[in-house]
């Protein structure tokens, strides 16, 4: 999976008639050391309700459609898990609560 | 599959992955010698990793191919603990 941060949603009303009712979050892969950005962006669907500046995790791939709400989709990325806390030897290096 | 080296832990708390007490570790890419590439992904751990050990990855479908993944929406899985590394009758890396 991998890590990024939730920076925008992503409006398609014009849509591949299975996505319909999908929120789709535009995510920036993030460097867990730095928590910078690294310019790279995904459009994912949300599974776990992420708001916008949250650190999340994605899956790619055929796993983005092992989820109630993706099985079956035309999507390859679905946001599973907002992140907590990342730690590094015995360090946080992101901590939500901040 | 591709080594990693643990660098730590990632902690969820509000995710959809379904899998109880789902242990997510933080990995760095590294080549076979152990150096390290600046590169991070999340991985399920479903061995007990402790954290600097070298691990083997698989990802994509295939990280679904174990009965606590199955059916579940993991795409990077730690399928092995690297112990020993030879290349050219040299080993590169020891535990």
């Amino acid at each position: 999976m991998i890590l990024a941060r939730v920076v925008g949603t992503v409006v398609a009303s014009h849509k591949e008639p299975k996505m319909e009712g999908m929120r789709l979050l535009l995510l920036e892969k993030l460097d867990p050391i730095t928590m910078n950005g690294k310019n790279d962006f995904v459009v994912s669907v949300d599974c776990v309700g992420a708001g916008t500046g949250e650190v999340v995790f994605y899956a790619t791939g055929s796993s983005a459609r092992c989820t109630k709400q993706t099985e079956g989709l035309p999507s390859d990325a679905s946001v599973i898990a907002i992140v907590d806390a990342i730690e590094k030897d015995g360090a946080f290096t992101y901590r939500k609560s901040q | 599959m591709i080594l990693g080296i643990v660098a730590g832990t990632v902690v969820s708390t509000q995710s959809q992955v379904g899998i109880a007490g789902a242990r997510f570790l933080l990995v760095e890419k590294c080549n076979h010698r152990a150096e390290l590439r600046g590169e991070y992904l999340v991985a399920l751990d479903p061995l007990g990793v402790a954290q600097g050990e070298m691990v083997m990855l698989s990802e994509s479908t295939p990280a679904r191919e174990t009965p606590l993944t199955q059916g579940k929406p993991v795409d990077t899985l730690i399928v092995g603990i690297v112990d020993l590394i030879d290349q050219d009758e040299q080993v590169v890396y020891k535990k």
